[in-house]
């Protein structure tokens, strides 16, 4: 059930002084919990726990042909599931409009900033590269899948190792793994959703806050300045000066969270 | 103090039965009692010569009545409930209400004790509004509701939450107490639907965080038996 239009109208009134219900700053983040290697089928995995939310990130690979207009270029596949369990207003059945969202912001992110490289995953040109597939879970939604999964593909991504590759048969050995890991960048384009609540901005929501949310933009960072990729969502507008704010929000962000993300990153 | 009587006709309903005994944890289908001596009372079912629980829950037994409280699952209405819902949808005759249960609910215009133009009810309450209603009746696929009683009606100001609608008589306590406890504590006006929704309403909003807070404390620790005065103790220190 939709959160009731008080408490929205509650969650407004006292973010305009400042002060969020639950306790927090209008720039802070709840706990978060990261846990790698949790699948032992998946080249990669992650568990991340923001709050309440929860989501699980699966990394798999693969061999097949590229596609015509990236002929040495490895492939990269995001899906998101938002599962029934996680939330009464999810249900079964084909990804809808959100789920389908989770699944290409989490991508824009990771593929614009070039954090894969891609080229390096080729085997033959033109003919055989590396298929990684990324796979989002939601196990519990509090608010703030966006950055939950964002978070969880790039430490999955840093955990996954490359299996072994058959070159007679052309096929892939599953269960068996090389001692080589992804090629990735230094730099890490780590997610920030702030959400415009009212005429405050906040970042990691709870799920009355999302309810209550009139407007979010989703910005990819890396080294705390360089942006990548940008989603904006809901229906109401930023102004040109609360826009700005909202990316020195996103910085300030940036230089906050990295720190508690590095260990599993580096 | 419109919410003092309402408060009262609560108790009526689901007063949470302290008793010394012992309760089991029991599962659906699981066997609680063997032998003829037993009757099957709420989420129980009789097979063969033994009581067998339907939910999940603490099960107790009370001269040789059977019954399981359950722990979890959806709200399922009941006459004479006082629950909180949303306006989800305007008719001709009255107003659809969401109030949580698998059926949507429907309160109609003649329930409304003053004179309202049919052409305009939206004026009364409109779609996302929150409102306290009694069930009146539930029939097989749809739920009647009534807002005569006093302290019903359109809510406004304050907010609502969720708690797991099992844990309602929790919350209420032995005859209200824990509830009175809490607004005490707090100045709020609350009202607990059994359907799992609490309306909060004090004069600053830190109040309100304060009684929600308890709250939740008390849904976390249902098992913990003398919750009230643990209760008490939660308020000193956060003092």
């Amino acid at each position: 059930m939709e959160t009731f239009r008080l408490t929205k109208n509650r969650i407004k009134d006292y973010l305009s002084n400042g002060k969020r219900l639950d306790g927090r700053d209008a720039d802070e983040f709840r706990e978060i919990v990261i846990e790698t290697g949790i699948s032992k089928k998946a080249e990669g995995s992650a568990r991340v726990k923001i709050g309440k939310t929860e989501v699980l990130v699966g990394i798999k690979m693969d061999v097949g042909t590229p596609y015509p207009d990236s002929k040495d270029a490895g492939n990269l596949m995001v899906t998101a599931e938002l599962l029934p369990l996680s939330s009464d207003r999810f249900e079964s059945g084909p990804p809808r409009f959100e789920g389908i969202e989770l699944g290409r912001i989490t991508d824009r992110g990771i593929r614009e900033s070039k954090f894969i490289d891609l080229k390096k995953l080729c085997i033959i040109e033109g003919e055989k590269v590396w298929n990684i597939f990324i796979d989002i879970y939601s196990i519990n939604d509090d608010g703030n899948l966006m950055d939950a999964a964002s978070i969880g593909a790039l430490v999955a991504l840093r955990d996954t190792k490359i299996p072994k590759y058959d070159e007679k048969e052309g096929k892939v050995i599953f269960g068996e793994w090389t001692k080589d890991k992804l090629p990735l960048s230094k730099a890490v384009p780590l997610s920030c959703t702030i959400h415009k609540v009212g005429n405050c901005l906040i970042v990691d929501p709870n799920r009355e806050e999302e309810d209550a949310s009139e407007t979010r933009v989703t910005l990819a960072l890396s080294d705390g300045n360089v942006v990548h990729s940008m989603q904006k969502g809901n229906e109401k507008e930023f102004e040109i000066e609360e826009f700005n704010n909202a990316l020195d929000l996103a910085e300030k962000n940036y230089k906050k969270l990295y720190p508690l993300i590095k260990k599993y990153i580096e | 103090m419109r919410n003092e009587e309402f408060e009262n006709e609560e108790i009526e309903q689901e007063v949470e039965v302290e008793s010394e005994k012992e309760r089991k944890v029991v599962i659906p289908g699981e066997v609680i009692v063997k032998g003829h001596d037993y009757l099957p009372g709420e989420n129980t079912e009789k097979r063969g010569d033994s009581i067998v629980a339907l939910r999940y829950g603490l099960a107790e037994e009370f001269r040789g009545l059977v019954k399981v409280i359950p722990l979890s699952g959806i709200y399922t209405p009941r006459r004479g409930n006082v629950v909180l819902g949303i306006v989800s949808n305007l008719t001709f005759n009255g107003w659809v209400i969401d109030v949580g249960a698998p059926d949507r609910a429907f309160l109609p215009l003649m329930e409304v004790p003053r004179f309202v133009n049919k052409n305009d009810i939206a004026e009364v309450m409109d779609i996302g509004d929150a409102v306290a209603v009694k069930i009146w009746s539930v029939k097989r696929r749809s739920i009647d509701l009534s807002i005569k009683s006093r302290g019903l009606g359109k809510l406004e100001d304050g907010m609502i939450f969720k708690i797991n609608p099992n844990k309602v008589p929790r919350v209420i306590g032995r005859e209200g107490s824990m509830v009175s406890l809490i607004k005490e504590e707090t100045g709020c006006n609350i009202t607990v639907g059994q359907n799992g929704y609490i309306w909060i309403k004090g004069e600053k909003v830190e109040d309100e965080i304060l009684a929600k807070n308890a709250i939740m404390f008390i849904t976390e620790r249902s098992f913990v038996s003398g919750l009230t005065d643990k209760v008490k103790e939660w308020f000193d220190k956060q003092k």
